[in-house]
């Protein structure tokens, strides 16, 4: 676990949000813990793309990739989920983050397991294909025990 | 990032042109093509996010011309809005030893263009059929989030389409070698290494090859409206009220996937090389570098996997039109196939000496003038076909290059009519369903398996196309010949 990061007790529904942006999509997270924080950027990402309400949880995923900083490590680990859905052609619905740890090569690692099944156009009510996570507008804050972080996706 | 408060000077060249003076650590000024609306708004952009916010459009296009061995001018063409690194409708030339190559300046659907097939089909034709056309072409071209195609490719034929592009298309049975001379570069770039292309990007373009893809993606069935320029027309083989077929797509997963992985290469790179990134997506490499090298001949696998993927569309496009209307398939002739999210090699004039460059083109065309060798013969006294895409409900236009366009902004050209406003904000203003009856009241068919995809990609969410065009007419850098207006619309 990232030394200072505490997770919050019990399972709370953290907020997310979606910015403004003309051509792209905005998406902004929080929570009590850096995981937390990720879980919920997952979350608002999928939503982009489908509704996460109307996927069963069948399948799962492992999700691991690593980066220089956690802001980095944010949209490695968003660009992971697109591309394990992608290949494996199914619809997540959320990701379950096991792990965020600082390396001793000073990078940062994450491991988690994305909850999905097999993509169905009609049923999952598809919106729009994410077609990346980027650093545009990538930002990363603790404040007072809250974590916030959030990006722009080309869609 | 750019997160203190700021202020942009910018003076009026011609009521079409503005010019950002070189100023601090800027190589070159900064050209925007616009109108006084254009202008204001993107200002209204820069005092409004003051302090925070995502980096307005006229800053990324100041950052870009602060880039190592950058050319003349960091332009954006009148279709700016926002983008991630570079604004969409940037055009970067850089000098070959000393710029860079960068990711934001291709995006991450590389290579996603337009095709334009003409057929020897009228507006009435159509309309008799309207329907019946616009059922088969839903049913015959994957569109939509995750769409997979019939097409299989094994592990070594994938390296084949990323090498050879279109021409892999058309030896396989999709189209016609004709075909070949009306797509840029004859559908095919060189400098391709699939080696540089990971397992990962390759995976994904399994099943992926013939469909469109979802968002801003479309087929559509156009008839021309009004003709311009008929000397141009008459040499791209279209008359009023023949029908058109427009095809709006890119290199999908494989593209996306070359882009994600580059980024933080070139991230790497950035910080390794110490190239001045005043945003962070802004990330790149000198181009001679290792990793600049890289990932040239990888973008260059993902240009050739969206030729290749128009080229099969192409092809399904006609066998529905040939299935409707019993006509030969080889009557639909390929107009033109032009990419708007690339990276290129091209020969312009820098101080007077023809220069080879490196210029990337974000949501910007390539729009070469008459006689240049890159325009196919039949075309070389006219210049070559630019594909103007507007929106579901409005018009698309058929442009040209001109020699002014070569001198003052490196033979480029809008790319579509541009977003005015976010996907959140049209969903919260159009409702799918309503959108639908509305344009076919109007007579335009829409086919889409997704509502909301339908309401983000509502007319009203676009800048006015007819005034961008406008734009860069009057400017002299593009010339109109033809306007569209479409019938049917397969949205993904």
């Amino acid at each position: 676990m990232l030394k200072g990061f505490i997770r919050s007790l019990g399972n709370t529904s953290m907020p997310y949000t979606y910015l403004d942006h003309d051509a792209d999509v905005g998406i902004r997270a929080s929570g009590a813990s850096v995981e937390e924080a990720f879980e919920e950027g997952a979350k608002a990402m999928l939503n982009v793309m489908w509704d996460i309400s109307t996927i069963e949880e069948r399948r799962n995923v492992s999700i691991e990739c690593e980066a220089r900083d956690v802001p980095e490590l944010f949209v490695e680990m968003l660009n992971e989920i697109l591309f394990k859905q992608g290949v494996e052609e199914l619809a997540v619905a959320r990701l379950k983050i096991d792990e965020i740890k600082r390396q001793e090569n000073g990078r940062y690692k994450l491991k988690g397991i994305a909850f999905g099944e097999p993509l169905d156009i009609d049923k999952h009510a598809v919106k729009t294909e994410v077609k990346a996570a980027t650093y545009a507008g990538l930002r990363y804050e603790e404040k007072e025990g809250q974590h916030m972080v959030q990006c722009i996706l080309d869609v | 990032m750019s997160e203190k408060p700021m202020s942009v000077e910018i003076n009026k060249i011609t009521p079409y042109l503005w010019e950002i003076p070189k100023k601090g650590d800027m190589l070159v000024p900064g050209r925007i093509y616009g109108d006084e609306e254009t202008i204001q708004s993107l200002l209204k952009d820069v005092e409004e996010k003051k302090g925070g916010g995502f980096t307005p459009a006229i800053v990324q296009v100041l950052n870009v011309a602060m880039l190592p061995g950058i050319q003349k001018a960091s332009i954006a063409m009148a279709d700016i809005h926002p983008g991630y690194g570079f604004a969409i409708g940037g055009v970067g030339a850089f000098d070959l030893d000393e710029g860079v190559i960068s990711v934001a300046g291709v995006g991450f659907d590389i290579n996603c263009g337009v095709r334009v097939l003409r057929t020897p089909l009228d507006r009435e034709d159509v309309e008799a059929k309207k329907e019946q056309l616009a059922n088969q072409l839903f049913r015959d071209v994957p569109a939509g989030v995750g769409s997979t195609g019939d097409i299989r490719l094994t592990r070594e034929e994938i390296d084949e389409v990323l090498i050879k592009g279109a021409e892999f298309a058309v030896k396989t049975g999709y189209g016609f070698p004709e075909d070949l001379e009306y797509i840029e570069e004859n559908g095919k770039v060189g400098n391709a290494d699939p080696d540089n292309v990971s397992k990962k990007a390759k995976d994904r373009q399994f099943k992926q090859v013939g469909t469109l893809g979802s968002g801003n993606h479309y087929l559509e069935v156009q008839y021309v409206e009004e003709v311009y320029d008929i000397k141009a027309a008459d040499a791209f083989g279209i008359r009023k009220n023949q029908i058109l077929i427009a095809i709006h797509c890119g290199s999908r997963a494989l593209g996306h996937q070359i882009g994600t992985d580059y980024l933080q290469t070139l991230a790497e790179a950035s910080r390794k090389y110490n190239i001045p990134i005043r945003e962070r997506e802004l990330v790149c490499a000198p181009f001679k570098s290792p990793e600049g090298q890289r990932y040239f001949t990888a973008v260059n696998c993902g240009i050739n996997c969206a030729f290749a993927n128009r080229q099969a569309i192409s092809h399904l496009t006609r066998k529905a039109v040939q299935h409707v209307f019993g006509i030969d398939m080889r009557d639909i002739k390929l107009l033109y196939d032009v990419g708007h999210n690339t990276v290129k090699l091209e020969t312009h004039e820098v101080d007077g000496k023809m220069k080879k460059l490196l210029v990337h083109r974000k949501g910007a065309t390539r729009a070469f003038a008459a006689n240049r060798d890159e325009v196919p013969i039949a075309y070389r006294d006219v210049g070559q076909p630019l594909l103007v895409g507007g929106t579901m409900g409005t018009a698309s236009y058929i442009l040209c290059g001109t020699q002014k366009g070569m001198e003052d902004c490196f033979g480029s050209a809008v790319h579509g009519a541009g977003r005015a406003m976010s996907r959140e904000r049209a969903k919260r203003q159009w409702r799918g369903e309503e959108l639908i009856h509305e344009l076919a009241e109007k007579g335009i068919l829409i086919k889409s398996r997704s509502r909301a995809g339908v309401a983000e990609e509502a007319p009203g969410a676009y800048k006015d196309v007819d005034k961008v065009v406008n734009i860069v007419h009057n400017a002299g850098i593009n010339k109109k010949v033809a306007k569209v207006r479409p019938l049917i619309c397969v949205k993904g």
